[in-house]
């Protein structure tokens, strides 16, 4: 897995994939101790398993990796995308919740295929998204305020909405639950192409392969067109985009707009997938999902290709963390070790830059520079 | 020259004074106070200071002399302790010292100016002088003792100050003057003056060198960091030379030119007057009607109900003291800020409500005043920087994607013709390029825009001599072409060689139009301090 990741990687720098890797070794050896403080006997076992991940249980775990990874890397898209432009988007779980609900509307109501239901998850979560962006970029309210309150009015309105009185049209009162995709409206589930049968599972579809594509999407955005300029531009110097002529307060917008629609998407990859069904009297807690989002694009350093990987290993573990014997652990493990990780990042990025200064200033590139001149503008904390 | 020697100063409130002090002036038998000598100072990478000797001799002015980069604030940070010298030594009266930190450099009585001053805006003068050695009696300030000391200072040194005014409440040059108090009051020998006078006018500059001159008159040794020439030769006794972090030598300034100088300084002849041709003035480009602008920091107006016109194939120089409008008025005209009343017309078009991509696209640059904060995205790379303005061009983008070829050949062309350095050429990051070629890069991008209006705030500031000289012809040369350039500047010299008609900017007024062949810098400076206005 890190072989794989680092060799495919390269473009984002090697300096980034290393720290991220020595982030993830770190953090899995904090694990490890902490796994022998609660149990030094079965410390190993569960080390072990929480390393072999989804390959513990062949070929079921992997396919359990494959199918939560997908809404992983949509919402580590979301958080990374926002933090090009500068914009911390901890608003992610709101936005997912609101595009659950667009997706399981449109299938269990209305009964439209599966690729209409992903689009309404998607202008679900665009709305959400887009509300603390207006508020940030017209009325300069942190969009980080606005967004924690709108995960929570997202979450209960959508469990009223759900709900109502037991009434609801998409509540089964058997099940306490929405209803079953697959008996209601099967037209609604994203194909499997035939996965689930390889992986014997239920829930692995091609939601992987979207999510993969929607990183591509991104990723050119970015990097490769005059919008991705302007929004990177905002992201590092607002100022200095407005004196270029850039309208700063439409790019917050429609940067939080579109990282509500990648969060929504990851809803709808999440819920259209047969197996998911939304409880509306249980779900008190925002979705994991949509906060997960947020070590994940730490761990890519914003790199939306990054993105693909560090939701992978992320389901891996956490997959992992699921097969902890639960005599002696808690799964909860693999959230430990994955906070590590992200509490490391920021350690290993600073080294990263002594490491870089170090070697940029052996080949005598700054040559002309006196550093005394340049020593006051601190590097700008990036998120 | 060596006026000082024997006169050692004892402040008269000796009880203050330092107790190794007294020690120390009595073994003075050294002809110099401070002596660094064969100071090197390594940064990763780069050698700051490279065998660098600075020998100050007791009560004269030396002047540290040279180009952005060349070593000057890392040598003076030495001798005030914030870095350690990788070789070389320290001596005090001939003893060698050791100088860990701005604390030890206090101790030795050293003390230092700061560009940017060290006060805290929200207290009274006073306090700020006696901050960190506040007197006590038990837990309580004593300041009477204090107030006395300071009062007899500046009756002795002619520092004009009133100990009660609240720092935020005076001038500059008062805040200053502060400054320098704070360091006699703690009985310093050596001063510091790190590029004292940029923020001066004319008048305060030429009461600073009266204090400057009394300060070493009375035995006080100054050290005088600065890239201007005419002070130099108006105070200094000797003049020490820096380039590339090298020692190029200390010379006496009675036995020396400007012209010498600067030669020693860039390593090569620099023309200081500006070379051009009398202006050919055309049609008007800008012009603006009664233009009111408020101010984002108080509730009055920065900019107040001004008029004027900028004609095709003139320089027009905006002067004044910083802080008076001016900013808010280059913001106004370039979009970055809303006016409220009055009217901006551009190549006839009514601009008043244009934003700012409109403005330039029909053919005004803008070289911002501060070029980290508007000029340029700091951690994009140099290519990146380069089309700042023009990415949405055709030519640079087709449906939304960047044509990465194009943006490269671009950059390197303009890199090529404005010869602007960097380390690993169009993808340097450009937080890694030098103040002066990080502007240079800002100057190419605008000026290759061919734009109908440059304007250009302080696009000199900070830079040395080589970089000014290259600056101000290229300035020359748009207008040469027939275009308009509206300079704002804070530099008296700039204002009055550049430019081809001035404007004096007060209080956010616009207080005097001035013929740059037909006043003098001291009429000028009487316009900026507000002591004289012609229009109504």
């Amino acid at each position: 897995m890190k072989n794989k990741k680092s060799r495919l990687n390269l473009s984002s720098g090697v300096t980034s994939v290393a720290a991220s890797l020595i982030c993830i070794v770190i953090g899995l050896l904090v694990g490890l101790v902490i796994l022998y403080g609660i149990n030094s006997e079965n410390a190993l076992d569960g080390f072990s398993r929480i390393i072999k991940g989804g390959f513990y249980l062949m070929p079921k775990g992997i396919g359990t990796v494959l199918s939560q990874t997908a809404p992983l890397i949509m919402t580590g898209l979301s958080v990374a995308f926002a933090f090009k432009t500068g914009l911390f988007n901890i608003g992610a779980a709101g936005q997912y919740t609101l595009g659950a609900l667009g997706a399981l509307y449109f299938a269990l109501v209305l009964h439209m295929p599966w690729y209409v239901c992903l689009l309404a998850a998607m202008l679900f979560g665009a709305v959400w998204g887009a509300i603390p962006g207006i508020f940030k970029a017209y009325f300069n309210v942190n969009e980080v305020i606005t967004a924690i309150m709108f995960n929570w009015i997202g979450l209960y309105a959508v469990n009223e909405i759900i709900y109502r009185g037991a009434l609801g049209n998409m509540y089964d009162l058997k099940t306490t639950k929405t209803y079953s995709l697959r008996n209601v409206s099967p037209q609604s589930v994203i194909p499997d192409l035939g996965m689930n049968q390889l992986f014997k599972t239920k829930s692995t579809t091609i939601a992987i392969f979207i999510a993969i594509a929607a990183a591509i999407i991104i990723y050119v955005i970015i990097n490769k067109t005059t919008f991705g300029y302007e929004l990177k531009a905002c992201g590092h110097n607002k100022e200095a985009a407005r004196y270029a002529g850039i309208n700063e307060k439409r790019n917050i917008v429609l940067s939080m707009t579109i990282a509500g629609a990648l969060s929504g998407i990851g809803a709808g990859l999440y819920y259209l997938s047969g197996v998911a069904e939304w409880n509306p009297q249980v779900s008190t807690a925002l979705p994991a999902m949509g906060f997960n989002g947020i070590p994940v694009a730490l761990l890519a350093l914003s790199n939306p290709i990054g993105v693909i990987f560090a939701a992978l290993f992320v389901s891996h573990i956490t997959v992992g963390g699921g097969y902890l014997p639960t005599k002696y652990f808690q799964p909860e493990i693999a959230d430990v070790i994955i906070a590590v990780i992200i509490y490391l990042c920021a350690f290993v990025m600073l080294f990263k830059g002594v490491v870089v200064n170090a070697v940029s200033g052996r080949k005598k590139k700054k040559a002309e520079n006196d550093p005394t001149d340049n020593g006051a503008d601190g590097k700008e904390a990036d998120a | 020259m060596d006026k000082g020697k024997g006169s050692e100063c004892l402040s008269p409130f000796s009880k203050h004074a330092h107790s190794q002090r007294g020690k120390e002036a009595g073994m003075g038998n050294s002809e110099y106070i401070i002596e660094m000598l064969n100071i090197t100072k390594e940064f990763p990478g780069i050698k700051a200071n490279d065998n660098v000797t600075l020998q100050l001799k007791k009560g004269e002015i030396h002047a540290l002399l040279g180009e952005n980069g060349a070593g000057k604030s890392t040598l003076m940070s030495i001798l005030f302790g914030l870095y350690q010298p990788t070789s070389g030594i320290i001596k005090k009266n001939g003893k060698e010292v050791k100088i860990n930190n701005p604390n030890d450099a206090n101790a030795l009585n050293i003390g230092m100016v700061h560009q940017h001053f060290k006060l805290v805006e929200c207290f009274s003068v006073l306090d700020n002088i006696i901050l960190g050695i506040e007197p006590t009696k038990g837990l309580f300030l004593s300041k009477k003792g204090a107030r006395e000391k300071v009062t007899a200072l500046s009756d002795k040194y002619g520092l004009k100050v009133n100990p009660d005014a609240l720092v935020s409440d005076i001038t500059v040059g008062m805040q200053q003057r502060t400054e320098i108090l704070k360091m006699l009051y703690r009985d310093n020998e050596i001063l510091i003056f790190d590029e004292p006078t940029a923020v001066l006018t004319p008048q305060e500059i030429d009461e600073l060198m009266k204090i400057m001159k009394n300060l070493a008159n009375e035995g006080k040794s100054i050290l005088f960091i600065t890239h201007k020439l005419n002070e130099i030769m108006a105070i200094s006794d000797r003049c020490t030379i820096l380039r590339k972090g090298k020692c190029i030598g200390t010379v006496n300034i009675k036995d020396t030119t400007k012209e010498e100088l600067s030669r020693m300084m860039v390593g090569r002849n620099v023309s200081f007057k500006v070379d051009k041709k009398p202006a050919n003035v055309k049609e008007t480009v800008l012009k603006v009607e009664n233009m009111t602008v408020p101010s984002k920091v108080h509730k009055n107006n920065a900019v107040k109900n001004v008029s004027f016109e900028v004609h095709r194939g003139e320089i027009v120089c905006i002067a004044g003291i910083d802080g008076n409008g001016q900013t808010e008025l280059v913001h106004a005209l370039t979009g970055l800020e809303k006016i409220s009343s009055g009217a901006v017309w551009f190549d006839g078009a009514d601009i008043s409500k244009a934003s700012i991509r409109e403005r330039s696209k029909s053919g005004m640059s803008h070289i911002p005043e501060d070029r980290h904060k508007h000029g340029l995205v700091l951690d994009y790379t140099l290519e990146q920087n380069m089309v700042l303005q023009r990415y949405w061009e055709s030519d640079f983008q087709k449906a939304g994607f960047i044509k990465q070829g194009a943006v490269r050949e671009y950059a390197e062309r303009l890199i090529e013709q404005y010869d602007v350095r960097s380390g690993q050429g169009p993808v340097t990051i450009a937080r890694s390029m030098s103040g002066g070629n990080q502007q240079k890069a800002i100057i190419a991008r605008e000026i290759d825009k061919n734009p109908d209006l440059l304007v250009a705030v302080q696009p000199t500031r900070g830079l040395d001599v080589g970089a000014i000289e290259y600056i101000h012809k290229q300035l020359v040369a748009q207008r040469d072409k027939g275009k308009a350039v509206l300079l704002v500047s804070l530099e008296l010299d700039e204002v009055m060689d550049v430019s081809d008609r001035i404007l004096v900017m007060y209080e956010g007024e616009l207080v005097g139009e001035l013929d740059p062949e037909k006043t003098t810098v001291e009429e000028l400076g009487l316009y900026m301090a507000g002591a004289k206005r012609t229009t109504a």
